[in-house]
């Protein structure tokens, strides 16, 4: 300004801000990008959530995944064997650096892999998820078992009596035969013994909506770590998908070997053992269960049991028949089985033995799952049949 | 001491910058907040076209500015007037360090022949131009939907660099029919004799010497033209968009393109116009100073060694010995002629790249947890190529149209052999997905695989 020709155009200094403070592009482009990746996610929910990880906390209703951001993509070179670049520093030929972590003054390289890159979680409710593989897989609402079947008696309000405990008194009502009285009247009192109202409650009986579903799981040392995870997987989709349609839905976790023992849910998967394989103790187990707790007539009942598919050959025909037993009172029962030999499925022992029920016409369903693509497979398979069942 | 005090040093460093022969157009200072800043940093522009993937990299800027690993100074748009951006919350000691550097930018961004051509080509108001864009990108959000305009905007950011910056900016379309002496059939001479055995037809072009000129004629570089202009099923919205990305990326080429000179014309200047201001209180030149030296040093300071050159430093230090030795007048004269090819070439020699601690490296791709960097022995011709390697084509791999065939399908083709590799196919494919989805036909990409073998990808819907 000074010191400058008075017709040359001079610069200006602003000091005082203006209306900068209301910019927030990069948080509103940043929001879109949450957004995308919410659908991203969505489309392949199936894909991410079958990386059975995210259930590591069965109580929680919601999970955390991790996630990366997105990148928008650009033509890249591939990467080479060896990149070379320019540095600044006392290095003689020969000298070998290793980068240290987090502290590079330079700009982040243009892919951002490797060091300091950011990551984070998106938190998703259990149910939403549920939600969307529903839409996603196009699965079925269950039917509960007809209603003649499986009932439950259920208290209603039904009309009013002169008569009553008086927790049931309806002021309202009372108040209301109170005033009718008294215009009919000619010399009225407030009230008489008779303006009184009490509720009705009757007996009903309506269909059930409660369900239980026992999961048995072999545990013995021929079902590794992988092989757990994929039922636990199976388990835990399954167990969303029926509390999707039920109101109350409880859960028995049985493990066994060649004895059997309930668990809670957080120890169950977390069970190893070793010995032999003995199924009819598991199913034993959950028939005295059941038998105790879960009235047949009031509980719509389903049993998964997940194991490799060996069980001794001693234990055929009593296998057999407490699997027949349970199935009687049983709305479905599902066969996890995680093969040893991928070109064995349903042949083994086990598969052979649901195989044979399905013949003999009780609910059974019988899947396969090698990897976590295939859960999904199963867990469809799974509604598809009770929706066609129904 | 406050920033007001800036009001009363900006003309003074002005008047000196001045005497010193630097020429500019005036400079709108403006004092904005952090988070201004950094929006500006992140999208090139302070009023840029809304995209998702500035939302990620304005997410790494903020947690990089959190964790206290990056300060931003300031951001200057060249024009007529320049716009400068200074922190508010920085010091009046720094910001009276940028001012001086701001000016240094200004004179250069008027001088120097690259700045110059593409600035007559984009115009001299980016910001304001900039903004009515992305203006008439958001209304076309509220008429087509936000997924329809972000598709078009995936297709056109991703090849914000696949732009020809030697062709102009403004392009009319190519000649529907190919030049009249067609070198195919020579008409005289001995192979004229041969061309038409008697009793031949003559083709139905050659009759009047027209023939359709495939398109594109030649090799088509600029690949956000091409899209928007020969696109065949764009709307005109699609093409507008594309072109828009286009300008703004001719308008960032010269910064990319003269970034070392840039910084450090203007970091020499910064430097000259404070030491010989007398005004200036002692404290705050001493305050100055200090930033001055914690911005114009090598990253990793002297202790230890980065894997990377500072810019500033680098620029910084040549164009002081360009000074040293050949004067004032010889260094205007480099500021107007050169860009960062020719400046790193001339004038980083041996002495200067010993006294730079400058080395070349070699980083195998990390094997059982080995990651390392091994200091190779490489003379100054091979350093110099190290530099600017990452500037070539505007850093991008060269791809460019190979074809448009009549059924609308798109024919692209990398040149492997001058990247000396082919491309990262996953990505590629992705880019290409982004391009059909505009394109609307069959896209094809023609790149070298491991290797050398030629790869084909091709997307279509």
């Amino acid at each position: 300004m000074s010191g400058t020709d008075s017709n040359r155009p001079v610069s200006r200094m602003a000091t005082a801000n203006r209306w900068y403070d209301l910019f927030s592009r990069g948080a509103r482009d940043w929001l879109r990008h949450n957004e995308k990746v919410r659908e991203t996610v969505r489309e392949q929910l199936p894909d991410l959530i079958a990386g059975t990880d995210i259930l590591s906390r069965p109580g929680d209703r919601t999970v955390q995944v991790p996630v990366r951001f997105l990148e928008h993509y650009r033509f890249r070179l591939r990467d080479n064997d060896a990149e070379e670049g320019v540095g600044q520093g006392a290095g003689k030929p020969g000298d070998v650096y290793r980068r240290a972590r987090g502290r590079e003054g330079g700009k982040a390289g243009e892919g951002g892999s490797g060091d300091g890159e950011l990551q984070f979680v998106l938190e998703l409710k259990v149910d939403d998820i549920v939600e969307w593989i529903w839409e996603e897989l196009r699965l079925p609402d269950l039917k509960p078992k007809t209603t003649d079947a499986l009932t439950d008696e259920d208290l209603v309000q039904e009309g009013w009596d002169r008569r009553g405990p008086r927790a049931r008194l309806d002021r309202r009502r009372t108040v209301k035969e109170a005033i009718k009285r008294r215009a009919a009247q000619s010399d009225p009192v407030p009230f008489t013994n008779d303006d009184l109202r009490f509720r009705q409650l009757a007996r009903r009986k309506r269909p059930a909506i409660n369900a239980v579903v026992v999961f048995i799981l072999d545990v013995s040392a021929s079902m590794d770590e992988t092989r757990r995870k994929l039922a636990k997987a199976f388990f835990f989709w399954a167990t969303q998908g029926l509390r999707r349609q039920y109101g109350e839905l409880e859960t028995v976790f049985i493990a066994h070997t060649n004895e059997a023992w309930e668990f809670s849910e957080e120890e169950f998967f977390q069970v190893a053992a070793t010995g032999g394989t003995v199924a009819s103790t598991g199913f034993r187990l959950a028939s005295e269960i059941l038998a105790e707790r879960y009235d047949p007539a009031r509980y719509n009942q389903y049993l998964f049991y997940a194991s490799d598919g060996d069980n001794f050959g001693d234990d055929r025909d009593s296998a057999d028949r407490s699997l027949c037993e349970l199935g009687d009172g049983m709305n479905f029962m599902g066969f996890v089985e995680t093969p040893q030999n991928p070109f064995e499925s349903s042949k083994s022992e086990m598969g052979r033995l649901f195989n044979a029920l399905r013949v003999r016409n009780y609910p059974v369903g019988i899947y396969t799952v090698h990897n976590d693509g295939d859960i999904w497979d199963a867990i469809r398979a799974f509604f598809r049949q009770q929706q066609e069942a129904a | 001491m406050s920033n007001q005090q800036l009001s009363q040093y900006a003309p003074r460093l002005e008047g000196m910058a001045r005497d010193y022969g630097l020429d500019y157009y005036p400079v709108d200072f403006e004092l904005v907040p952090n988070t201004f800043m950094m929006e500006v940093a992140v999208y090139g522009l302070p009023v840029r076209m809304p995209h998702w993937s500035f939302g990620v990299r304005y997410i790494y800027q903020y947690v990089q500015h959190r964790m206290g690993h990056s300060r931003i100074f300031e951001v200057v748009f060249p024009g007529d007037p320049n716009r400068a951006y200074l922190v508010t919350d920085n010091k009046l000691a720094e910001n009276t360090l940028v001012t001086a550097h701001v000016l240094g930018h200004a004179d250069f961004s008027k001088n120097n022949a690259l700045f110059g051509r593409m600035q007559s080509q984009v115009g001299f108001r980016i910001v304001e131009q900039a903004a009515e864009r992305a203006h008439r990108i958001q209304q076309a959000i509220e008429e087509h939907g936000q997924r329809h305009v972000e598709a078009v905007l995936d297709a056109a950011l991703a090849l914000e660099q696949n732009i020809d910056v030697d062709r102009d900016l403004m392009r009319s379309d190519y000649p529907v029919y190919a030049a009249a002496h067609d070198r195919e059939t020579p008409t005289r001479g001995f192979r004229g004799r041969y061309a038409h055995l008697p009793g031949e037809d003559r083709q139905a072009g050659g009759e009047h010497g027209l023939r359709r000129s495939p398109v594109p004629p030649q090799p088509e570089y600029d690949l956000l033209w091409f899209i928007a202009r020969y696109g065949p099923e764009l709307e005109d919205w699609e093409r507008d968009v594309f072109l828009a990305v286009r300008e703004e990326s001719f308008y960032f080429y010269p910064l990319f393109a003269c970034q070392i000179m840039n910084e450090g014309w203007a970091s020499y200047w910064h430097a000259r116009l404070l030491r010989e201001a007398d005004f200036l209180p002692q404290q705050l030149y001493l305050d100055a100073i200090k930033a001055h030296s914690d911005v114009v040093r090598p990253y990793a300071g002297s202790e230890s060694v980065s894997l990377s050159i500072n810019p500033y430093h680098v620029g910084f230090c040549i164009w002081e010995k360009i000074i040293e030795d050949r004067g004032l007048d010889a260094a205007f004269r480099i500021r107007t002629e050169e860009d960062d090819y020719g400046f790193i070439r001339n004038y980083l020699d041996e002495d200067l790249a010993r006294q730079l601690q400058l080395f070349a490296y070699t980083h195998r791709r990390p094997r059982a947890g080995e990651d390392r960097y091994v200091v190779e022995d490489r003379d100054i011709h091979q350093l110099r190529e190290l530099i600017l390697a990452p500037k070539f084509n505007y850093g991008a791999p060269r791809v460019y149209v190979q074809h448009l065939a009549v059924d609308g399908s798109l024919t692209l083709r990398h040149e492997a052999g001058i990247d000396g590799r082919g491309l990262d196919l996953p990505r590629a494919r992705k880019v290409l997905e982004y391009i059909q989805r505009v394109w609307r036909r069959p896209v094809r990409l023609h790149t070298a695989g491991g290797s050398g073998e030629e790869e084909v990808l091709e997307v279509s819907d």
